[in-house]
Parts: C-alpha cells; sequence; structure tokens
C-alpha cells in the first residue's frame, strides 16, 4: 500500500487537500461539516472534548482541535473549508488562521496582501483594455 | 430555441456577500472593486437573460466528502441558500429551471460528460455571491438560475481543459433547447489565492492578468496548463479559475470582450469580471 505521488508536493507551505490528506482526517472533517448546524456548533462549544469522542475524533487530531492548533490541523488534514466553519464562529477569520501560519499578526498579514495591489492602477493602464475606475 | 447571449465571470468570495449585507460597498475599501461590476451589471439590465448557469464550486454545504462529485448540475425548481456554519443570515431563494437542467442533462451525457443530477442542492456563497455582486440582492431575484457545480475542493479535480470542454457541451446542450429563452453563463470563481498553509496570502496579479487576457482570446494556453502548474502559480484555492473555461467553453469562439476588470486584493484574492457577448 502506497501513496501516489504528485508533481504538487514540493510546492512549499502546501498541503493540496487529496487522498492522502482526506483519508485519515475523514472523522475530523466530518466533525468540522456538522458546525454547518448551529446546535451542533452550541453541543461543541459546551463540551469540546465530548464532541470530539462522538465523532471518533482522537489522539492528535483532538489535541489538535482542542489547542485550536489550526496548521496543526491543516497539515494532519483538515480541510481548510471545513477548518473555517470552527474558526470563524470562534472569531479566528481565515486571515486571523492566515498569519497564525505563518507566526505574524493578523495586520501584518493584510499588510501583505494590501502590497500586492501596489501599481495596480498604471499596469492596467499599461496593458490596455481595463475598466479603470 | 434558445441563445446563449454570452458570459460573465466573477470571484465569490464569502466576504462580497458581507460587504453588500452591511452596506460597504461605497467603502474605501470595497469602492473600486464593486464599481467594476456596475458595466457588468447594466449589460445584464440590457440583455435580460432569462436563466443564468452558475458554474461554482460548493465549499461544504451540499457536498460533504462521502460523495464528492466532479459535476453536479441542480435538476430542481427551487434551491436555498443556508448557514454555512457562520450564522449568517440565508438570502431568498432562487428559482431555477427543472424543464431546462433535464434537457442538460440529457444531452451532456449523450455528449459522454457523466455528472451527478441533484433534485435537491444547497446553494452556498459561490453561487449566491456572483448573482448579488451582478443584480444586487433581491426578495425575488430577476433571473432564474442553474446550479452547475465543479468539485475544486478535494483532489483530484477536474483539469482547465476538462472544464472547456464541459463548456463546449454545454453550449450545444443549450443551444438545442426548444424554447425561445436566452440564457446567460457565469464562470465563478478565483482569481489567483490561497486560504492554506505558510503559503497563504499569495496574490499573482501578472498571472490573473495573464488569465483575463488569455482565457478571452487565447483559452487553449489555459487549457494546455496542468492542475499543478495553477496552483504552483495561482495558490491552491486559485485552482478555482478553472471554471471561468467552463463559461469560455459554452460561448462562440469569437465571443467578443464588452468588459473586463481586475482588482487586487480583495478579501485574500485577486478578483476578475469579465464580460463576453456572443455575435
Amino acid at each position: 500500500m502506497v501513496w501516489t505521488k504528485h508533481d504538487y508536493e514540493d510546492i512549499p507551505g502546501t498541503y493540496v487537500f487529496d487522498g492522502k490528506y482526506a483519508h485519515g482526517s475523514y472523522p475530523l472533517n466530518k466533525m468540522l461539516f456538522s458546525f454547518n448546524t448551529e446546535e451542533c456548533r452550541d453541543e461543541f462549544e459546551r463540551d469540546p472534548s465530548a464532541y470530539c469522542d462522538k465523532f471518533g475524533v482522537a489522539g492528535k487530531y483532538k489535541d489538535a482541535v482542542i489547542n485550536k492548533d489550526f496548521l496543526g490541523m491543516l497539515k494532519m488534514g483538515a480541510n481548510i473549508y471545513f477548518m473555517a466553519k470552527m474558526a470563524i464562529p470562534r472569531g479566528t477569520s481565515v486571515q486571523d488562521c492566515g498569519a497564525q501560519f505563518q507566526g505574524i499578526t493578523t495586520k501584518e498579514f493584510q499588510d501583505k496582501l494590501l502590497q500586492k495591489g501596489e501599481g495596480l492602477v498604471e499596469k492596467l493602464e499599461q496593458r490596455g483594455g481595463y475598466w479603470n475606475g | 430555441m434558445a441563445k446563449i447571449i454570452g458570459g460573465v465571470t466573477s470571484s465569490h468570495i464569502p466576504a462580497v456577500g458581507n460587504a453588500i449585507a452591511n452596506n460597504l460597498t461605497q467603502e474605501p475599501y470595497w469602492k473600486r472593486f464593486f464599481d467594476g461590476y456596475k458595466p457588468a451589471s447594466a449589460w445584464l439590465q440590457e440583455k435580460k437573460p432569462d436563466v443564468a448557469i452558475v458554474v461554482y464550486n460548493d465549499h461544504g454545504l451540499n457536498f460533504f466528502l462521502d460523495k464528492m462529485p466532479t459535476f453536479a448540475l441542480g435538476c430542481a425548481d427551487t434551491y436555498h441558500n443556508a448557514d454555512e456554519g457562520w450564522g449568517l443570515k440565508p438570502v431568498s431563494p432562487f428559482q431555477g429551471d427543472a424543464q431546462l437542467s433535464w434537457h442538460i442533462a440529457e444531452s451532456l451525457v449523450a455528449q459522454e460528460i457523466d455528472l451527478c443530477l441533484c433534485q435537491e442542492m444547497l446553494v452556498d456563497h459561490g453561487f449566491v455571491n456572483p448573482i448579488r455582486a451582478l443584480y444586487g440582492t433581491h426578495d425575488v431575484w430577476p433571473i432564474k438560475a442553474i446550479p452547475l457545480a465543479v468539485n475544486t475542493v478535494q483532489h483530484p479535480v477536474p483539469t482547465a481543459e476538462r472544464c472547456w470542454k464541459l463548456g463546449k457541451a454545454l453550449k450545444k446542450a443549450i443551444e438545442s433547447y426548444d424554447e425561445d429563452i436566452k440564457v446567460v453563463v457565469f464562470g465563478t470563481g478565483g482569481m489567483s489565492h490561497q486560504l492554506q498553509g505558510e503559503r497563504a496570502g499569495l496574490i499573482n496579479v501578472e498571472f490573473d492578468l495573464e488569465c483575463m487576457e488569455k482565457i478571452a482570446n487565447d483559452p487553449a494556453w489555459f487549457a494546455n496548463m496542468s492542475n499543478s502548474e495553477i496552483m504552483r502559480l495561482a495558490g491552491t484555492e486559485g485552482i478555482e479559475t478553472i471554471m471561468w473555461m467552463v463559461m469560455r467553453g459554452a460561448l462562440q469562439d469569437d465571443a467578443k470582450v464588452i468588459h473586463r476588470h481586475y482588482h487586487a486584493p480583495i478579501s485574500n484574492t485577486g478578483s476578475g469580471v469579465l464580460v463576453m457577448e456572443n455575435a
């Protein structure tokens, strides 16, 4: 039994959500998916440990959930969209998560994003054919 | 017969829905992003399509990993939005066109495109936000909408080329429908962004602009890219841009670019609006 190798595996800081990640983390993602329902979010909030047990989320998976270790969860195969269903209601936005992944503040993360848009209007003018305000 | 009048691309990020709901569209952060939608909205107002085929990916509202279809088509009269885990108030339901959906299903399967057919389908922000950005929010939506979901969440996801082929088959399907209606195809998602891992925050403006131009004028360029190449350049979530190829395939080869708007960053992404019109 061997996981097939992929040419995307060497992209740094990236965990492409394929079978290798999705397989072992299935109970974790199933729990995260349940957070679409408000009653489930409330039940988790009241007793996170018991809620993990209910879904068979155990060992390192459970530890990461209890510690809100989002990068750890991701590396174990939590899908980012499912993970957002746990993070956002607890006041951790996707940008907060991104900042945590890099060990920087959310403000620093947002500033880095804003830098990507610097000089955009001039760039579009040069290329031509764009609406430009 | 049904006619495809053209196509529109749009980002579908959740923050767009929040910005509209909280009346922030003219705030400095959002103004340029939303103002660039106005010519697209005006084009839709003028052309008045009856039905939109909305190509999008579900982000874990309707589909879980127990069953993950590569392509899924809504075949219902109505589609409901619902809580995605953030406790936001869902928008009004969307009216579909079940007869057109079933015709498309029959035609696509006959053309060897196999689909999951859904008589119930919850539609998430990926479907809702492009419609809100283009039409505003309504209790009764001014256009019928049919969801066509593409798996971009769990790999293997289809290639850009496969999406292009789906679009070409969709063109044949719609144009063989025996009712005089006007159809528009929305290709949603993208552009470059990565939400996950230490590489989160990636935006690649140069690549996005190449995509904006090439998908319109030389779609084979994008069709020839592998998913690994696209993720390397555009981020793991940037893979969503493959869904624009469904829209492009559904249009005429010589469809005209009516409007091109690019903005970055908005939330975590580069955002592109392309309006293309068939002759």
